[in-house]
């Protein structure tokens, strides 16, 4: 009788929490992975989402987080309680404070130590984790056609005159087949300002800078400036980038709801298209999943001015302090569900909403941020509605 | 230098039961009709505390060693989210347990719990109990904290639940036992009994606020392989408990355990201040007469100096508890077993592990759970029973995201031996 009750049970759908719709989730690996490269898949995600660091694994001493999970629940964005602060650098010189412990602030530390604080009056930025969906395909992106996109000297005279922050690059990164150097520099594709050219270099700082877990990438301990062993194994670090590379980009809600088709000619209409590129396109890709492929994250990689208002007076790479690279807006209408059900956008999470984002934009973009404020309501309903499909 | 030092051989209690387990089967070969359950004390109102003795120990003639044990093993299907991970069957726990009286007034008493398989050998109890007075009584040795009243009356076929609560293995160190000494002590007076219990004891450690499960987790202090060695930082624990129960009303208990958790300093250099973990929990179990209906509820308030300048990953403040209501349904001989009952339960429980705002925010820190787990339980006896269970729970992330929602069905079967 107790086992008829239990397949009966079991047989019952409604007994169990239904799956929570594919496009309402960030998480999940991109279609057409070999059994193999889904392995590496899983590998990485238990080492992003479920290790976590502790004192006697590493942890620290100053840190920021204690898992990559921590900044980027759920692989979306992050939440103000582990905002990174960065501080030192205000123009491409390079950062004058990295005997303070620049670039970044390790505010906090293991019991028993004491962690840093900003040196007085210097200029910093907040940065808010980002998203890490679908970041394997702005990685495939050729350089050429990031290229194709800048316009340093506006020469259409749109008002828009977008550029690639030129980054050196660490040893122990390859340039990406058919990069385009200038100068000894690389384009730099990852980062609010763009700065770390690709996934390994961002992977190997976010262990060191965010977790003060070293690698052999990045070997120097942010509290002894001493070379350390490595805490973290190549391997690892290698699944965690693939991870990276191949979780999903978002999905888009609602496509055919009238008021997001609307929302989406408006958003056309008044120019925010012109930064936030709705289609790009993957060159070839070491992982064929991610070759050849069109995709839609609203973005062209490349640094805009965005005005006094956001400019934190702190910068990395070529980037000016009032530049900031084109956030991709995939992902942005499930943001909410990864920072606790409010919303923190732009760099440091000040706009809670998305008409604060959007009337937050200066500089370049102030031109669309003015075509905003003119539309009617509904119209701006419309746009809102459309952004939240994303 | 140690300042606060105990000592226990965990190899010599090992070797200890495998010659008096070896023992009693060569008994067994002998004269198996010899063997006599020993009965449980269903006379003088007892308490939680009473638990430890309070088992059907089994006794050969009249050997002054008793021995005894429970098993719990279960299978469950459990989907989170929509996802499962399909059927598990899990061996939860077996437990082995050996008392002797050496003296009318000296005891002995030792518990060996092997968890999932041999992933985890923990002598849970192993105490020698010395009668000076019925309200002071010596005890020493390995002792099970008496904080909460599932810690001291946890045996698996006393309840109609497969899952342990998550108050007393979340919050609270379930089964968490030490190394110390202390003293207890009862007092009857016609409808009631008064009882207390304080000890010293080994202590916590600072895993507790670093560990893998990424929350403030007195749990993790059992992981410390040399807690039965030595103390971890020269503070003793103490813990206490006190308990009265009204006949005809039910028992009540208070318990508060505390001391230092931190390495404050080593080899006589200051390395830190001394960091306080507190825990209050309050428990009540009472049988209602004329339904039989037996309510069952603890709730845990727990409090640690975590220092302002580490991750609020780890909070100062947890709180939980639960509350278990069982009915029986029919009693009577059922499928052959004279004493047979069937039951229905339900358990509510809720644990926050971590109470509190975010610095940056102000906004709520999340991290918590609910759930709710109808239960059916068949016993062929009080000592043995099946129990099938639905477990329904909703758990939010530190940041407050939509919550993960499990579904679980649970199969178990638990039973003294």
């Amino acid at each position: 009788m107790i086992c008829c009750t239990l397949l009966s049970l079991i047989a019952c759908k409604k007994a169990f929490p239904p799956a929570i719709p594919e496009e309402e989730v960030l998480d999940g690996p991109i279609d057409g992975l070999t059994a193999q490269e889904k392995q590496q898949f899983l590998r990485g995600d238990v080492a992003f989402n479920d290790e976590v660091f502790t004192a006697n694994k590493g942890l620290g001493p100053l840190f920021v987080a204690n898992s990559c999970g921590s900044c980027h629940a759920g692989d979306g964005k992050g939440h103000p309680f582990t905002t990174l602060t960065r501080f030192g650098q205000t123009d491409s010189t390079g950062n004058q404070y990295l005997h303070a412990g620049a670039p970044q602030l390790q505010n906090r530390a293991i019991p028993g130590y004491v962690p840093e604080t900003l040196p007085a009056g210097i200029g910093f930025s907040k940065i808010l984790p980002p998203a890490n969906t679908g970041l394997g395909l702005l990685d495939a992106v050729s350089d050429a056609d990031i290229m194709a996109m800048a316009d340093p000297f506006d020469a259409n005279g749109d008002g828009i005159s977008g550029v690639p922050n030129w980054v050196s690059m660490p040893a122990y990164t390859q340039p990406r087949p058919g990069a385009m150097p200038l100068g000894g520099k690389y384009i730099g594709r990852f980062g609010k300002k763009g700065a770390a050219y690709d996934l390994l270099q961002q992977t190997a700082n976010a262990y060191n800078q965010d977790m003060g877990i070293n690698t052999s990438f990045e070997p120097y301990d942010t509290y002894s400036h001493l070379e350390v062993d490595p805490e973290v194994s190549n391997a690892t670090v290698h699944d965690v980038v693939f991870y990276l590379k191949t979780l999903k980009a978002p999905v888009q809600r609602n496509v055919t709801d009238e008021a997001v088709v609307a929302g989406r000619q408006i958003f056309q209409s008044i120019g925010c298209d012109k930064c936030h590129r709705p289609e790009l396109k993957t060159g070839n890709a070491s992982i064929a999943a991610l070759a050849n492929k069109i995709f839609y994250p609203y973005t062209d990689l490349l640094l805009h001015d965005m005005g006094s208002g956001l400019d934190d007076g702190y910068t990395e790479g070529h980037a000016q302090t009032s530049e900031w690279k084109t956030p991709a807006l995939w992902g942005l209408g499930l943001s909410k569900q990864s920072q606790g059900g409010q919303y923190y956008l732009m760099h440091d999470g000040r706009a809670h909403s998305i008409r604060d984002a959007i009337l937050l934009h200066g500089g370049e973009s102030e031109q669309s941020n003015n075509n905003y404020q003119r539309l009617p309501q509904e119209d701006k309903d419309k746009l809102v509605k459309f952004l939240e499909s994303l | 230098m140690k300042i606060f030092i105990f000592n226990f051989k965990r190899c010599n209690i090992l070797y200890a039961f495998g010659l008096i387990l070896q023992a009693f089967v060569l008994q067994a070969q002998t004269d198996s009709s010899a063997f006599k359950r020993r009965p449980t004390d269903t006379t003088q109102l007892p308490l939680n505390m009473d638990a430890v003795y309070n088992r059907p120990f089994l006794q050969y003639k009249k050997i002054p060693v008793a021995l005894g044990g429970y098993v719990e093993a279960n299978t469950q299907y459990a989907v989170t989210n929509g996802v499962s991970d399909g059927f598990s069957f899990q061996m939860k726990r077996m437990t082995l347990f050996v008392s002797s009286s050496i003296h009318r007034k000296i005891k002995f008493l030792s518990e060996i719990e092997f968890e999932d398989g041999t992933k985890e050998i923990n002598i849970e109890f192993a105490a020698l109990d010395v009668q000076l007075h019925p309200l002071l009584n010596f005890r020493g040795g390995v002792i099970m904290n008496p904080i909460g009243a599932f810690n001291q009356n946890h045996d698996g076929p006393r309840w109609e639940f497969v899952d342990r609560p998550l108050s007393a293995t979340q919050l609270l160190p379930a089964t968490f036992s030490n190394v110390g000494f202390g003293f207890f002590g009862k007092t009857y007076q016609r409808n009631f009994v008064w009882a207390y219990e304080v000890y010293l004891t080994n202590g916590l450690n600072d895993r507790i606020i670093g560990n893998v499960s990424n929350r403030t987790f007195l749990p993790a202090t059992k992981q410390d392989p040399d807690r039965f060695e030595e103390s971890f930082n020269g503070v003793p624990l103490t813990t206490a408990k006190t308990s009265l129960r009204v006949k005809k009303i039910g028992e009540l208990g208070l318990s508060y355990m505390g001391g230092v958790y931190n390495k404050f300093q080593d080899d006589g250099l200051a390395l830190d201040k001394r960091r306080r973990a507190d825990v209050l929990a309050i428990d009540f179990n009472t049988t209602l007469p004329g339904s039989g209906t037996t309510l069952i509820t603890e709730f845990a308030w727990i409090f640690v100096d975590v220092p302002d300048t580490y991750t609020q990953q780890y909070g100062s403040r947890q709180h939980g508890g639960f509350i278990d209501i069982v009915q029986p349904i029919i009693c009577r001989k059922m499928l052959g077993f004279e004493n047979a009952s069937f039951n229905a339960a339900v358990r509510a429980e809720y644990v926050d592990w971590n109470k509190g705002t975010f610095r940056e925010t102000g906004g709520n820190i999340a991290d918590d759970a609910f759930a709710i787990v109808p239960a059916l339980s068949f016993r062929t006896s009080p000592q043995t029973v099946f129990r099938l269970n639905y477990r329904y729970q909703v758990q939010t992330d530190l940041l407050g995201n939509p919550a993960s929602r499990t579904g679980a069905i649970q199969f178990g079967i638990s039973s003294y031996f």
